[in-house]
């Protein structure tokens, strides 16, 4: 599979970044995580589970890239590999690279990666009812990544937690730093988990499903607040979502996955208003539109994604796809270029194919195949 | 939190009545007397009723039983001629508490310890090394164990001393003895709370800030796994510091555990009430001491006892 690059559309926004801490090299828009053809499997009674079958995208400094993708589309793991959590046993990684600030995060120790983790990754977790330790203080918690991995006293660990609990916007932060998680309504644990991702300000966070749980007024100022401290801190975002319309909001591209293999990487416009694969497509026509009215049921897309202990040989969409054609079935596809940074991984887009369905909607230029 | 323990004193007083009564009425109710075992010529047997106060009606005793608790007055023991309760239980508990809680502190560093290193190799050679130590610690009567120890290291090796209660070296078997079935206990417990714990989601968060594997495990593993523990630990002292029958019979140690049973054959009802008072009393007193300990370690706890005030 070929490299995709990536470069953010918005040259304003790359300049604008003021670069992280002095005692990091910072030099703005160069790929700053790079992960080439990823493959994760797990092993169960059942036999081998094939969760991510050769993913690859990258991230560059200072840009926002949303992985976007059905439950169980592998990519949850994919990012847990990234940060080495991915449980080792059962799981194992069977083959690529993970690039990170130029090395081979696969390649490091236990010990290594825990001096990375924490401090040039953060991340935070859809969860923030359960991912607090309920029998520690939320200042504490922080103060303690602080400590970990600064050289600072345990006074001024606190110091920066009652900072970064300010810069998450939670108010009396002084106060609130010494309360534990169940004072903490649901948005403020998020916000504290924000804190905690950030307080060693990393190169780049990764934020899994950071609204899944919330309600839909926090998890607008939950979004608020990330696209904030994106702005101020020009920090690198690795977004993953269901979520389209959260995935709109913060991100400046997008990748879009489907039982563990990307089917489309672009930027947001590319996907938004020129999606090219046929999973890309049904999946933005069963977002809810407050400007349409439909009456009756919400847009869906027929059948289950396939069972991953035997991925199909073909394309993995092919069975769901109004499109399909007998290649999908034998042959999976290669990524072809439709733009700058705009790919996809399907047939109907090959140059050889004379009948494309969506060629005469696509606006950007066409197709032109690599 | 003062009004809370008030509160709490206040029910323990109510607990420890109805255990009177209950006590009271249970051994009443068991047929035969302190006497009965005895040939005495009616006269004398009546004198001796008189002297302990068993010709009055039931009601009168039980009131008297009642005064003289207030007064922690435990009576006097019929069969141990001469001797109060009271002074039975402060010469002999000392020796069963030491005892107890030497076996008590070898069963729970041992079996913390054990547990914690079950969890973190689930599966693997250790994990089930304390499993199996675990299982036999459970199966294996204490009294087997016992008498093990005593012919192996008393008499084959001649390493420790097999009976009397003279000093340190002496209380190693039997702590050891005592302690086993306990030290299991504790092996499982905090292998499956730990197990529990570590597969919570603030693991996995205590993880991406990369900490390193022994302050996961210390600060945000063990600290949330020993909690159930706690709360078994308290009944568990109240009965292992006042003694056991076997274990202070085969190790012949003056304990106060053999008043627990044999006041029962002998009918010794002031001695079979101060038992059972002492032993009900400080079972309260060390739960008690455990749901404030709790507040302590659990801060959700803390707060709900805040609000109840």
């Amino acid at each position: 599979m070929e490299r995709m690059e990536h470069t953010t559309t918005n040259k304003e926004f790359n300049q604008a970044l003021t670069p992280g801490k002095p005692g990091k090299p910072v030099k703005p828009a160069e790929t700053l995580l790079s992960i080439e053809d990823l493959h994760v499997s797990f092993h169960t009674y059942a036999g081998e589970v094939r969760a991510v079958r050769g993913v690859t995208y990258s991230v560059e400094q200072g840009g926002s890239l949303a992985v976007v993708g059905e439950s169980g589309c592998g990519k949850t793991v994919t990012v847990q590999t990234v940060m080495g959590l991915t449980p080792i046993p059962p799981g194992y990684i069977k083959g690529g690279k993970v690039i990170f600030n130029g090395q081979d995060l696969l390649q490091l120790s236990e010990k290594q990666m825990q001096s990375i983790r924490g401090k040039d990754m953060g991340m935070i977790f859809q969860d923030p009812m359960t991912g607090l330790n309920p029998t520690m203080t939320v200042g504490r918690q922080i103060a303690e990544t602080v400590q970990r991995h600064q050289n600072v006293s345990r006074g001024e660990a606190m110091e920066r937690a009652v900072e970064m609990l300010s810069l998450v916007e939670i108010p009396n932060p002084r106060v609130r730093a010494n309360q534990y998680p169940h004072q903490f309504s649901g948005g403020m644990r998020q916000r504290a988990m924000i804190a905690m991702a950030l307080a060693c300000e990393p190169l780049l966070l990764i934020a899994d499903e950071p609204t899944t749980s919330l309600d839909v007024t926090i998890q607008s100022q939950i979004l608020d607040l990330l696209q904030n401290l994106q702005e101020r801190l020009g920090m690198t975002i690795l977004l993953i979502s269901h979520n389209l319309g959260v995935v709109a909001r913060l991100s400046k591209s997008i990748v879009v996955m489907y039982a563990g293999k990307v089917v489309e990487t672009g930027s947001s416009s590319d996907i938004f208003y020129n999606a090219a694969h046929p999973y890309t497509r049904a999946l933005l026509r069963s977002v809810p539109r407050m400007d349409r009215e439909i009456r009756g049921e919400l847009a869906s897309i027929p059948g289950t994604p396939p069972d991953l202990f035997q991925p199909p040989e073909g394309c993995a969409f092919a069975p769901r796809c109004k499109y399909a054609m007998k290649v999908c079935t034998k042959c999976d596809a290669q990524p072809i270029k439709l733009g700058d940074n705009h790919y996809v991984s399907c047939w109907l887009h090959h140059e050889a194919n004379p009948n494309n369905p969506f060629e005469n909607k696509s606006e950007n230029g066409g197709r032109n195949s690599d | 939190m003062s009004r809370y323990i008030l509160r709490r004193f206040g029910f323990m007083l109510i607990s420890l009545w109805v255990i009177v009564t209950a006590s009271f009425i249970l051994m009443n109710a068991v047929p035969g007397g302190p006497f009965t075992s005895v040939k005495l010529t009616p006269l004398v047997e009546k004198q001796l009723e008189r002297k302990y106060g068993l010709d009055k009606p039931k009601w009168q005793q039980y009131i008297t039983v009642l005064k003289n608790l207030c007064s922690f007055d435990l009576g006097l023991s019929i069969r141990e001629r001469g001797r109060s309760v009271n002074d039975i239980i402060k010469n002999t508990f000392p020796v069963s508490a030491m005892l107890g809680l030497e076996a008590l502190t070898f069963a729970v560093t041992l079996g913390l310890t054990l547990g914690i290193i079950a969890a973190l190799h689930r599966g693997k050679a250790l994990d089930y090394t304390a499993i199996i130590i675990a299982v036999i610690g459970v199966s294996v009567p204490n009294f087997v164990v016992a008498s093990v120890l005593q012919y192996v290291v008393g008499y084959k090796l001649n390493l420790l001393p097999i009976a009397r209660w003279e000093s340190f070296k002496h209380t190693i078997l039997p702590a050891f003895a005592l302690g086993l079935g306990t030290l299991a206990t504790m092996t499982r417990m905090m292998r499956s709370s730990m197990l529990e714990v570590l597969s919570q989601d603030y693991i996995r968060t205590a993880k991406a800030k990369g900490l390193t594997s022994a302050q996961i495990v210390w600060r945000h593993g063990v600290r949330n796994a020993i909690l159930p523990i706690v709360t078994i630990l308290g009944p568990l002292t109240a009965a292992i510091t006042t003694g056991t029958l076997v274990i202070e019979r085969m190790f012949g140690i003056p304990g106060l555990g053999k008043y627990f049973v044999e006041s029962i054959y002998n009918r010794d009802y002031p001695m079979i009430m101060g038992t059972t008072v002492f032993y009900s009393a400080l079972l309260l007193f060390m739960t008690f001491l455990v749901d404030i300990t709790y507040g302590l370690i659990d801060p959700r706890i803390r707060i709900a006892k805040g609000k109840g005030d």
